[in-house]
């Protein structure tokens, strides 16, 4: 027997009872459009996550005050924990492979204008920002890379502040107060949006010196450091902790590289979305068990059939390969389908909330028809195999 | 040539032992017409079964052209029944789905023929048996003449040596059984070997030789020329 007779036979069944096969491919169509479906959210999510935090560059390395233990604690609580000052920052400079440092402060303070005033975010910050976080003044220029511990009182406003402040003013060389001390604009940056639900336009950025003044503050909340590119993030590490570990007599301080923090937020999100894969994973069991009853009950209906075919000198693979056949058409159109209604859902989904991330992966989705059919093949062996197996006067007396 | 020796059948049902054939023996050579008789579960239709090698004896020996039938396994037993052996049924056994022609170009189909091959011999037997212009109708739009027609068609599509018909005239009126035995005579008379299980005596009667079943055994074997 040919591929085409097989299939011409195979399809005669499948056609023959048409609702029937509709329904049992339907049971696969909806569990591969559900195993699509929540892959691509998965997926969506995952890139949208990894863009998030990545939008600042992966070359970049942080170093925070306290060791992190293995299970988080911090055991600064037990020992002495030195804070980590803009010297410690400017350390790092000397570090070969390290293109730019500064120490970062965060707080909240009340910057008043001519007219208006706001409470907003302020992040002490060091000139090689723009450089280090990917991310450029639009107006004027950026702080200047003054003696970062005598640095001038300057200040860059965020694109959502300088309108707050200054409407559509060009605010260049205006004088600000924030928290009581005077500044002077001297930029305003792109507009970069939220990231991660922190809006980057609503922040005041002015020196580290400044702002640990301004807050009150002993030392840094972070340094963070740019790497040249296609270092070893690990030697980079190593570089760091060796220097600030001489410096501070111990290693009170925790390193986290954006490629670490990038590649175990990966791996979560990977398990995240296998997880909800897996999830839509039980109804295509649903749907193999489907496919399994369906056969079962095809292989009882055509016991004579079996017999006539027996007679007429079929093999029993030939048995085998015909009711294994039909099992696997209704399972890989059913499959195609729920391809089709996945994807198409998950496109509707993106146009009906373009916030929500979807993805569908193509190579997922060659997986699903894969699998579909590997269920068709599986869910239909049983009866398949039992088909082959009758003795084929008792097949053909049944009737 | 068909040898049977000592041919037992048996089964067991419910812990007790039912002899379907008990100690058999007969000789066909090519191109007989036997009819065999028997009251009900004398044993015709395993007998059959045997013939065709849908079934096996539990005890005895079945040669045919010589080679030993018992020996072979079931995979070789398929190519021989693919090859020699047709079949006729009393339920004609068509499949429902598949059209006059495409039932006849099943066992070709089984056998691995090419198509084209297959398309000549179809039309062939299609025109053999008067089904021409029935080619493309499916079981359910023939009578149950053409359908039985359309079985013969099939078990000779193959060109077998031996055609094993049961009872092919059980589910017929008297004119259209009349038709289908004319038919399978024709085929007789052109070299196949017919064995024909019936329980019309009239039918029985026109073989050239009539075999008797009684209890799993041959009874009579009559010779005659028939009418
Ligand atoms: N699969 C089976 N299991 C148990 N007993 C069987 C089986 N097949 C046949 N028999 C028994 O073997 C005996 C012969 O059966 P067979 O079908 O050959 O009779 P038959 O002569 O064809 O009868 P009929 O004229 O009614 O068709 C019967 O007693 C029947 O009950
Ligand atoms: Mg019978």
């Amino acid at each position: 027997m040919t591929v085409a007779d097989y299939l011409r036979l195979t399809w005669r069944s499948v056609t023959a009872l048409w609702l029937r096969s509709l329904l049992t491919g339907l049971g696969i169509a909806i569990g591969t459009a559900a195993v699509i479906l929540l892959t691509s959210l998965g997926e969506g999510l995952n890139r949208f996550v990894l863009a998030e935090f990545s939008q600042f560059g992966t070359n970049i390395v942080a170093v925070n005050p306290g060791r992190q233990s293995t299970y988080g604690a911090s055991i600064g609580i037990f020992g002495i924990v030195r804070p980590l000052t803009i010297e410690d920052a400017e350390s790092l400079r000397r570090i070969p492979q390290i293109q730019a440092s500064m120490g970062l402060i965060q707080g909240n303070a009340e910057v008043e204008a001519a007219h208006r005033s706001r409470r907003t975010t302020v992040l002490g910050v060091g000139s090689d920002m723009p450089r280090i976080f990917s991310f450029e003044p639009e107006l004027g220029r950026f702080l200047p890379p003054d003696d970062p511990q005598v640095a001038r009182p300057f200040a860059v406003l965020g694109s959502k502040i300088h309108h707050e402040l200054f409407n559509e003013d060009v605010p260049l060389g205006e004088k600000i107060r924030i928290a009581g001390s005077r500044f002077r604009v001297v930029g305003v940056m792109e507009s970069k949006g939220q990231i991660l639900g922190f809006d980057m336009d609503d922040v005041v950025y002015i020196p580290t010196a400044r702002a640990l003044e301004l807050f009150n503050r002993e030392g840094l909340m972070e340094i963070d450091a740019l790497y040249s590119e296609g270092a070893s993030a690990r030697d980079i590490a190593e570089a760091i902790g060796a220097t600030l570990t001489a410096r501070h007599g111990r290693r009170d301080f925790t390193i986290t590289t954006q490629e670490e923090m990038l590649s175990t937020l990966g791996s979560v999100l990977d398990v995240l979305t296998f997880a909800v894969g897996a999830l839509g994973g039980i109804s295509l069991c649903v749907g193999a068990i489907g496919i399994l009853t369906i056969m079962t009950i095809a292989v009882r209906e055509r016991t004579a059939e079996v017999g006539l075919l027996r007679a007429l000198g079929a093999r029993r693979r030939q048995i085998l390969a015909l009711f294994l056949g039909e099992a696997v058409v209704v399972a890989a159109l059913g499959g195609a389908t729920g391809l089709v209604l996945g994807a198409g859902g998950g496109q509707l989904l993106r146009l009906a909330v373009p916030a929500l991330p979807v993805h569908t992966p193509w190579e997922f989705a060659a997986a699903a028809l894969a699998v579909s059919s590997f269920i068709g093949l599986v869910a239909g062996a049983l009866p398949a195999y039992r088909a082959a197996g009758l003795d084929p006067v008792a097949a053909l007396r049944a009737e | 040539m068909i040898e049977l020796a000592g041919v037992h059948r048996d089964f067991v049902v419910g812990g007790e032992r039912v002899y379907a054939l008990n100690g058999l023996d007969l000789v066909i050579d090519e191109g007989e017409y036997i009819s065999i008789m028997g009251p009900s579960g004398s044993g015709k239709s395993t007998l059959l079964h045997i013939l065709g090698l849908l079934d096996r004896p539990t005890q005895g020996l079945y040669r045919m052209d010589g080679v030993n039938m018992t020996d072979l396994n079931d995979e070789q037993r398929a190519r021989v029944r693919g090859e020699k052996i047709g079949f006729v049924f009393q339920f004609f056994h068509l499949i429902p789905r598949l059209s006059a022609a495409e039932n006849i170009e099943l066992p070709l189909m089984l056998a691995g023929i090419a198509p084209g091959e297959r398309g000549r011999r179809v039309e062939a037997v299609l025109a053999a048996t008067g089904l021409t212009d029935r080619a493309r109708h499916l079981p359910s739009q023939l009578s149950a003449g053409q359908r039985q027609r359309t079985a013969i068609a099939r078990a000779t599509v193959t060109e077998p040596t031996v055609l094993l018909a049961d009872e092919p005239t059980g589910n017929l009126d008297r004119v259209t059984g009349a038709e289908v035995i004319k038919l399978l005579e024709g085929l007789n008379i052109q070299g196949i070997t017919l064995i024909l299980v019936t329980h019309d005596p009239e039918i029985g009667r026109r073989a050239t030789r009539r075999i008797r079943l009684v209890d799993g055994r041959i009874a009579e074997d009559d010779r005659e020329v028939g009418a």
